[in-house]
């Protein structure tokens, strides 16, 4: 499993200030996905042009002559790259990084173990994310578990796109879920994250009946799921649930992943769907729809 | 005061956030506005009326009265002949000039030039109004009698080439070459004894002195005689404001205004000769003493009244358990203070050396807050109080502070972020827990260090009990670079340190820091031999008269506040550029001495050349070594080491006044001059840009976040500095919700429990947002919120960072 960030000063992954641990590895594809670095479960290089000066570093480092410099900065000579990693250890500017990274449970412990003060100050603790971290359910539960012994609270930050046996290993290691909702529909939840939404709804459920603490996250995409329809339907999924979840958060939605996608040389939307931000006025129209729903809601999260 | 790019916003900039009390709704009241926008709008002028004043009394006198006695005459002369003021609307009365914002000048310790004068009527950046006939009578009256005889000739004639050379160069500056020692702050006693009452102390000072057995007897004579005329300069003061008040009351037609004047009237006849009997007479009691300490001479970082809100408590009290005064009112007479305040600027330097600060205000740091004398919470509705003040009004001056020790409730701390977020630079936020352990360490008693606190910067003290004097800061990458070049310095081509020895020839890390720790005892005693010096100087020629009315045990020693009359006596350096540096020493040894990415040789070539032509090195450099403020051992190890010895070669020398000196971390805006007279450093920094400031990581060498920085920090031993300065930057969307400033204020108590000393928030606004696209590297830890989650600025789209600029003006309105 790899781990392609690791961010201190957390302050939007759950309560309090936390670290958050980014899995790599995701089954969805969402159009608008803005980590897609986090999408391929493998190390990937990440080239960011802007950063180059064209010092021509990596070119000569690499032992396979895969690179050359061009107008359009750094691209392959079209030998095959074996992620050895000397390019990006040559690069000086941090033009080209390599995303993914191994750390052993104590190496992880000990990046954590940092900001304890900060945490436990701030009433804040560990965010697992991805990527999507019930893909490696293994790993994930033995840094929950560890986290639990160690007194530190833990959030798991999921789509909950995983088989119901996956979740109910993990479920009794973690103090709170987060949990994206992106479509009640699961046609169009196929159309915009190339897996429909059956799992995830049972999931969800399956998390109410144990009475775990959740929150949802609906990442709000005009021409995507903005619709009232779908809201609405959120809000009687979510309200009929034996437990409701402790607040649903409203994202707005934006376009942030255009320059991941540049820098692993993949294409953001490439079939141009529509997606846009809704205004400030629907955004909080939505949010009082959820609350006429007796269900918490605010912007943002 | 650390310069704080949005402290230097116009007074009448937009906030970040709507105001908790929009106008007329428990906000500025009218009478407040029109203050407000007098003192933000009237110009500042310089006034020739002390000079003159105390020219023609020295003319006169000089010589024949000791010095002591002298300075208190001549005192007692401008408080008797200087022109006062009483202003429409105000409540708060008298000026240190003969109208708002006219500040004098100080020839008895530095005296401007006729070319001085003229570069600061017409320079750009906060000139300073005097007109054509002034500079002819100051050239005529004033001038000619002073040359030879002020503080900074006597200063600049007694001084080694040697300690010239490097003064030039940038290696270190001098307080008090152009003011004097200052860092005054008032504990309570004043509000509970008139100066009728300090002159029957005095007197009985007198009456036991013993001219048979104790052979400085005289010596007290002179000094108690000498505050007891202080005494009643301030009192004649306060009592032309008394006759000048009935006057206009006399001709006023405005009822309104008729009982006001004679309020004012009333007020000025009762304080400062006896103690107030209400909040108003309580805060004119103050504003008398602050008045007399900065005309009586020009401290560095003025005067302050120190806590404030516990001062006043029982006054705020009284008043409304007898219905005598309502919240509104309380918060009237404060903010008419505050625009006193701010109606001082500071006396402007001569010469070039007004290079050396930016900024120039006279830093009044007020602290609020913070633990009691028995260690329980000082916050109490005052508090509140004057956060609202503070917000309202957004002036320059006063500074205003929050204290945040364990007991501190949460919702005192929240109040004051919701201040914080409005991006003017204010409040700061100390951490008593810390500091009173540092004025324990120095040697003060426990209930003198939580009466302690913040003055002007970061530098902290036991108020009302100490002389803490600042004497200049040092400049530690200069240190280095002068180390790195065996002695000789590259700005000045001249040779200013020690033959340490050619850095190529060294074959170890620790022998490279072996010679910068020569230099930098070198350099550090070369400034303590002159420091003790200049004490004498001022104990000598400027003793504060007034000023030692204030101080404990000025009275019971019979010695002035400049003569070791004080409780405690410190004596401060400070070190600014412990980040660059640390920085420095890191990219050494890791690069040249461990990893042999690169000869020493080739390393101080490239540095030599400002890295023209070896751009790739330098970033190598700045992405690829471990720097201070990332949370990593490799470089804070290496700052601790910077740090300890700076505090082992400073701390605990003598000084004259039977204290010791201390060091602190501060550098107010000195960094930027400091920078500019250092060539380009190993840490890729380039040549003449700013070093870091306090005790904060080096421009952009901090990314991995503020929980790295103060990490980072915390392992600093904080409690053997007389203080450090650490600022952080944010955007205001960041702090939009309640529940973001919950966050801000766990951050700040999380590096508390760490051992913090100070902190400060830069809110920063959309030109910073734009300055940051120009150049990222400068702003690699700029943090923005941008949806659901934050990142940094940099790592962005172009046209994402444009769509926050947006949003972030759009937040302006």
């Amino acid at each position: 499993m790899y781990i392609f960030d690791i961010k201190r000063f957390a302050i939007n992954d759950g309560p309090g200030i936390r670290v958050t641990l980014f899995m790599k590895g995701c089954p969805l594809r969402c159009v608008w996905c803005h980590n897609p670095e986090g999408l391929n479960p493998n190390r990937q290089k990440m080239y960011v042009k802007k950063k180059c000066i064209g010092c021509r570093s990596c070119v000569e480092a690499c032992p396979r002559g895969g690179l050359v410099l061009t107008r359009d900065g750094i691209q392959s000579t079209g030998v095959e790259c074996t992620l050895c990693g000397t390019c990006v250890e040559e690069c000086p500017t941090l033009a080209l990084e390599m995303a993914g990274k191994e750390y052993s449970l104590s190496e992880l412990m000990n990046l954590v173990e940092k900001d304890r003060v900060v945490m436990e100050t701030s009433g804040g603790g560990v965010t697992l994310c991805g990527g999507e971290p019930l893909m490696h359910p293994e790993a994930l539960v033995e840094i929950l578990e560890e986290l639990g012994r160690r007194g530190l609270h833990r959030t798991v930050d999921t789509t909950l796109y995983a088989s119901e046996a996956t979740l109910e290993k993990v479920i009794p290691h973690a103090d709170l879920f987060m949990v994206d909702l992106k479509h009640m529909d699961s046609d169009k939840h196929r159309k915009y994250t190339g897996v429909p939404n059956e799992p995830i709804l049972r999931n969800i459920r399956l998390i109410a009946e144990k009475g775990i603490r959740y929150w949802i996250r609906i990442p709000l995409i005009e021409g995507v799921n903005a619709d009232e329809a779908n809201i609405i339907r959120c809000a009687e999924f979510l309200k009929e649930l034996p437990t409701r979840p402790e607040i649903v958060n409203i994202l707005p939605y934006h376009d942030i992943g255009i320059g991941k996608h540049k820098r692993l040389g993949s294409d953001y939307n490439p079939d141009e769907l529509v997606m846009s931000t809704p205004s400030q006025e629907w955004q909080e129209h939505c949010v009082e729809i959820f609350k006429s729903y007796g269900l918490d809601s605010k912007i943002g999260g | 005061m650390e310069e704080i790019k949005t402290a230097h916003r116009a007074a009448n900039s937009k906030m970040n956030f709507a105001l908790l009390y929009p106008e007329n709704d428990g906000g500025m009241n009218d009478r407040i506005k029109r203050l407000r926008k007098q003192s933000v709008e009237t110009p500042t002028t310089l006034t020739i009326e002390r000079a003159l004043i105390e020219t023609a009394f020295y003319k006169e006198n000089y010589g024949k009265y000791p010095n002591a006695v002298l300075r208190a005459m001549n005192f007692l002369e401008i408080c008797k002949k200087k022109t006062i003021y009483i202003g429409d609307d105000e409540l708060i009365v008298a000026e240190r000039g003969p109208k708002p914002k006219a500040v004098p000048t100080f020839p008895e310790l530095t005296c401007h030039t006729v070319e001085d004068l003229h570069t600061l009527n017409t320079r750009e950046l906060q000139p300073y109004l005097i007109s054509q006939e002034d500079i002819d009578t100051y050239e005529r009256e004033v001038i000619p009698y002073w040359e030879g005889r002020t503080q900074r000739e006597r200063i600049f004639n007694h001084v080694s080439e040697e300690w010239r050379e490097a003064y030039h160069a940038g290696v270190f500056t001098e307080f008090m070459e152009q003011r004097a020692a200052g860092h005054t702050t008032m504990d309570g006693k004043l509000y509970v004894r008139g100066l009728l009452d300090v002159k029957k102390l005095i007197q009985e000072q007198l009456d036991k002195l013993d001219f048979i057995n104790d052979p400085e007897a005289t010596d007290k004579q002179e000094e108690l005689r000498a505050m007891d005329i202080s005494c009643d300069a301030a009192i004649i003061f306060a009592e032309r404001h008394a006759e000048l008040a009935e006057k206009m009351a006399a001709e006023e037609t405005n009822p309104q205004r008729k009982a006001e004047l004679e309020k004012i009237a009333d007020v000025c006849r009762w304080v400062p000769a006896h103690a107030p009997r209400d909040l108003h007479e309580a805060i004119q009691m103050y504003w008398f003493v602050h008045l007399g300490t900065v005309t009586e001479l020009n401290g560095w970082d003025s005067m302050n009244p120190g806590h404030i809100d516990q001062h006043l408590w029982p006054f705020y009290q009284k008043g409304i358990a007898d219905g005598t005064l309502t919240r509104e009112k309380a918060k009237e007479l404060l903010s008419c203070l505050w625009i006193k305040f701010n109606n001082q600027p500071a006396p402007p330097k001569v010469g070039i050396t007004a290079l050396e600060s930016g900024t120039y205000n006279d830093f009044t740091n007020i602290n609020i807050g913070g633990v009691t004398r028995d260690g329980k919470d000082g916050s109490n509705e005052l508090s509140f109080i004057i956060l609202e003040i503070q917000e309202e009004l957004h002036e320059l001056q006063p500074g205003l502070s929050i204290h945040v020790a364990e007991v501190t409730p949460d919702e005192f701390v929240k109040a004051g972020c919701r201040v914080i977020r409005q991006g003017h630079g204010y409040p700061s936020v100390f951490n008593p827990d810390c500091y009173v352990q540092e004025l324990v360490n120095q040697g003060k008693s426990l209930e003198d260090a939580r009466e302690g606190g913040c003055s002007g910067c970061i530098e902290v003290g036991a108020f009302g009990k100490e002389a803490y004097v600042l004497t200049g800061y040092l400049n530690t990458p200069k240190i280095l670079e002068i180390t790195l070049n065996n002695g000789w310095d590259p700005n000045s081509g001249k040779k200013l340190g020690l033959e340490t020895g050619d850095p190529r020839t060294f074959t170890s890390y620790e022998q490279l820091y072996e010679a910068y720790h020569k230099q930098m005892l070198h350099f550090v005693n070369l400034k303590l031999s002159v420091n003790n010096y200049i004490e004498r100087m001022f104990a000598l020629y400027a003793p504060a008269t007034f000023l030692s009315l204030f101080i404990d045990d000025c009275i019971t020693k019979g010695k002035d506040y400049y003569n070791g009359g004080a409780r405690y006596n410190t004596t401060y350096i400070q070190c600014t550029g412990l980040g660059t540096t640390t920085d420095c020493f890191a990219t050494i040894k890791k690069h040249v001495f461990e990893d042999k990415r690169y000869t020493m040789d080739e390393l101080l070539t490239a540095v030599a050349a400002n890295f023209e032509g070896h751009e790739k090195m330098r970033q190598y450099i700045m992405n690829r070594t471990p720097f201070f403020g990332n949370d990593d051992e490799y470089a804070d190890t290496i700052a601790v080491k910077v740090y300890e010895d700076l505090v082992k070669a400073i701390k605990g020398h003598p000084n004259t006044r039977g204290g010791e000196t201390q060091l602190n971390m501060l550098s107010t805006t000195c960094h930027n001059y400091f920078g500019s007279v250092c060539h380009a450093t190993p840490n890729g920094r380039l040549a003449h840009f700013a070093i870091s400031d306090g005790t904060s990581p080096a421009h952009g060498a901090d990314t991995n976040g503020p929980t790295s920085v103060i990490k980072s920090l915390g392992k600093l031993d904080q409690t053997q500095s007389g203080g450090t300065l650490l600022n952080m930057r944010f955007i205001p969307a960041l702090l939009k919700r309640e529940e973001d400033l919950d966050k801000l204020v766990s951050l700040i108590r999380a590096y508390f429990k760490m051992g913090g000393h100070h902190v400060q928030f830069n809110i920063v606004d959309t030109q910073t947002l734009l300055d940051a696209q120009k150049k990222p590297e400068d702003y690699k830890d700029l943090l923005v919120r941008v949806a659901g989650y934050s990142d940094y600025f940099n790592d962005m789209t172009e046209q994402l960072q444009n769509e926050i600029i947006a949003r972030t003006e759009n937040e302006e309105f």
